[in-house]
């Protein structure tokens, strides 16, 4: 493959993965919680997709609309239930809840769907290609990533920077107990940032889904990518989430044309490589405890 | 909490008479237990001990020392292969095999705590996770392995073949009498590690790793250490989960044995040896028994299987064995965080003053 495909194939990959860390890094900032399950619920609305489109011949576009906005509910519902009841719960702890939602969520999956491989078509295609530059061939599921991609970050910057509920999102991260007193709910807050991440999140497995087919593990390999790109990001910053995920995606792209056989386990080598020597990732400030 | 006088109260192996009592009647109860069962649940006694001897090591590792393991599997791993493959390429006898294995384990498990000194909550998750899956990876990629198709375990031949004093293992019960005495061993080894100077290292480094410090505790070394004496109990209990099983593929040590593994020690009780004994017991008769063949319960399974019939799918019914462990991880945490051993210690100490 020449290396103008693997660069821009690598991008675009590496974009969703991005896309799908945000989701990971919305909930980190605002709660602290590792979302494990970010995959999960991503796959799940997807297949909320994929049902109304066979079975009630639904268009595209209503279908994934559907998908939104029960990722919406799903976050709320997820967060509603399974997150809040917990008293003052440990980082151990959180890890066990959202590894368990996790595990929910795949186990009614696969017994409402079954692990059988399912397709599942999205109006763009990555065999439709277009060449730009000699050598540099895009494909049209490449731009419409990156179209979706930058829609998205312009839309959270926006949201963080200029609207109400963002401001008072960004206060919460920065200190719950604060925030409180400045009478923001900060419970709701918390609900909402779930919301926002699992939309965030099937949007990006809606685009991964178009390179696979749809089967009830099919999100947990770009999960474990998207969540080593938010952690090479530095898990707390948005634009870092973005160039991880590009790094993780050209580093996969390449170094899995190098050596085919190793691709699902290069990008996690490096990470950890890398997490030796930038313990908090690339571009988060080095995280000093007070004592 | 009673109060102790001297040193030696705080180091006994058993506190009381009581508990010394007990302790003999449960491995009496144990020693006899072959007599009575039927060889599937001698089985099934034979995985509960393996996961046990996981499980209190892990708990060394994640309940005392307060470090975050998502990739056990991984040592589990190379603990079965590597005792598998000294004994047939090697032709390494049995005990010599399992040393060399858990030392090799336990050799990984100090190249894992070199970053892990580094790294902490979601970084060291992470960087442990992706050791799990790599050692998945590799070994499902190396010819020498067996590759995806597996290895066979050969004769549990626990004598010295070359001299002949051979001695094979073939009922299931003989290979339970075997690991339950391994599994003591390993299970008393570790209640007096975690009295030892290190094991109150460890659990100086969980409450707080920059007071230990202070208080002149070398963090590299007990940090290190800690993951070492975890991967060696995995390494251990690999070896014996080979022959317990005859036969494993790579995808045997998958992400969710790691996380069975983790959810052991939280179900049981993170910090406590008799909690992770009783969380390995629970969960592995959960999952591995109950739960998997939850149809086949009297009238719960004939319920499930209608409802399955009606809104979801009769061929997905095993899937109702993950929705189940993720209930049972998300409560364990909102209900009891402290798991089995800290609702033990709740009810004791409700009854001892019972009517106040």
């Amino acid at each position: 493959m020449p290396f103008g495909q693997l660069l821009i194939e690598g991008l675009a990959m590496g974009t969703c993965y991005g896309l799908f860390g945000l989701a990971v890094v919305i909930i980190y900032k605002t709660s602290e919680v590792v979302n494990f399950a970010a995959g999960t619920m991503a796959m799940f609305s997807t297949y909320i997709a994929f049902h109304a489109m066979t079975l009630y011949g639904c268009p595209f576009w209503l279908a994934f609309i559907l998908a939104l906005v029960f990722a919406a509910l799903l976050g709320v519902f997820v967060e509603y239930f399974f997150l809040r009841p917990a008293k003052d719960p440990t980082l151990l702890g959180l890890i066990v809840i959202t590894i368990g939602i996790q595990l929910l969520l795949g186990g009614l999956v696969g017994w409402k769907w079954t692990a059988n491989q399912q397709a599942f078509s999205i109006p763009f295609s990555y065999q439709i290609t277009y060449e730009m530059f000699a050598g540099y061939v895009i494909s049209q599921w490449a731009i419409a990533v990156f179209i979706i991609a930058s829609i998205i970050m312009t839309f959270l910057f926006l949201f963080f920077k200029f609207t109400k509920l963002g401001t008072a999102m960004r206060a919460t991260q920065q200190n719950k107990h604060a925030a409180k007193i400045m009478g923001i709910k900060t419970d709701r807050i918390f609900a909402f940032a779930w919301a926002l991440s699992s939309v965030i999140g099937v949007t990006a497995a809606t685009l991964i889904s178009a390179r696979t087919l749809l089967d009830p593990d099919f999100m947990m390999e770009p999960f474990l990518r998207a969540f080593a790109a938010a952690v090479l990001g530095g898990l707390m910053s948005i634009p870092g989430v973005l160039i991880g995920g590009g790094i993780v995606g050209l580093l996969e792209n390449f170094l899995g044309y190098a050596w085919p056989a190793w691709k699902p386990i290069t990008a996690f080598v490096i990470i950890v490589l890398v997490l030796c020597f930038r313990p908090s990732g690339l571009f988060a400030k080095h995280y000093v405890r007070k004592v | 909490m009673d109060m102790k006088r001297e040193y030696y109260e705080d180091i006994e192996l058993f506190k009381s008479g009581t508990i010394l009592f007990w302790s003999v009647v449960f491995l009496a109860a144990l020693l006899a237990a072959p007599l009575f069962l039927s060889p599937y649940y001698v089985y099934l006694f034979n995985l509960v001990l393996v996961h046990v001897i996981v499980a209190v090591g892990l708990n060394i590792l994640v309940g005392s020392t307060g470090q975050i393991a998502l990739g056990h599997a991984g040592f589990f791993a190379i603990g079965a292969y590597a005792t598998v493959l000294l004994m047939t390429k090697l032709q390494i006898p049995f005990f010599a095999a399992i040393l060399i294995a858990a030392f090799i384990s336990a050799f990984f498990g100090f190249v894992l705590g070199l970053p892990a000194l580094r790294l902490e909550g979601p970084y060291l998750a992470i960087a442990t996770l992706a050791f799990g899956l790599a050692i998945m990876h590799i070994i499902g990629h190396t010819e020498l392995f067996g590759g995806r198709q597996g290895l066979m375990a050969p004769d549990f031949d626990i004598g010295i073949p070359q001299l002949g004093l051979s001695c094979i293992l073939s009922s299931e019960t003989s290979k339970y009498y075997l690991i339950l005495a391994i599994t003591v061993i390993m299970v008393l080894l570790a209640i007096n590690i975690l009295k030892s100077r290190a094991g109150r290292a460890f659990v100086a480094i969980r409450d707080s790793d920059i007071a230990a410090e202070v208080i002149g505790i070398n963090l590299t070394m007990y940090k290190t250490l800690a993951f070492a004496v975890s991967a060696f109990y995995a390494g251990i209990a690999g070896g014996l989960f080979a022959f317990v099983l005859g036969f494993f593929d790579p995808f045997t040590f998958n992400l969710i044995l790691s996380i069975i593994f983790l959810v052991m020690v939280v179900v049981g009780g993170l910090g406590s040896v008799m909690g992770s004994i009783s969380g390995a017991v629970l969960i592995t008769y959960l999952w591995y028994n109950l739960f998997k063949n939850v149809d086949e319960v009297p009238i719960v399974g004939d319920l499930m299987v209608a409802f399955a019939q009606q809104f979801l799918t009769v061929t997905g019914m095993d899937n109702f064995n993950f929705i189940a462990l993720g209930l049972v991880m998300i409560g364990i945490i909102i209900f009891e965080p402290l798991g089995m051993f800290g609702a033990w210690i709740r009810i004791k100490k409700y009854w001892k003053t019972w009517p106040f």
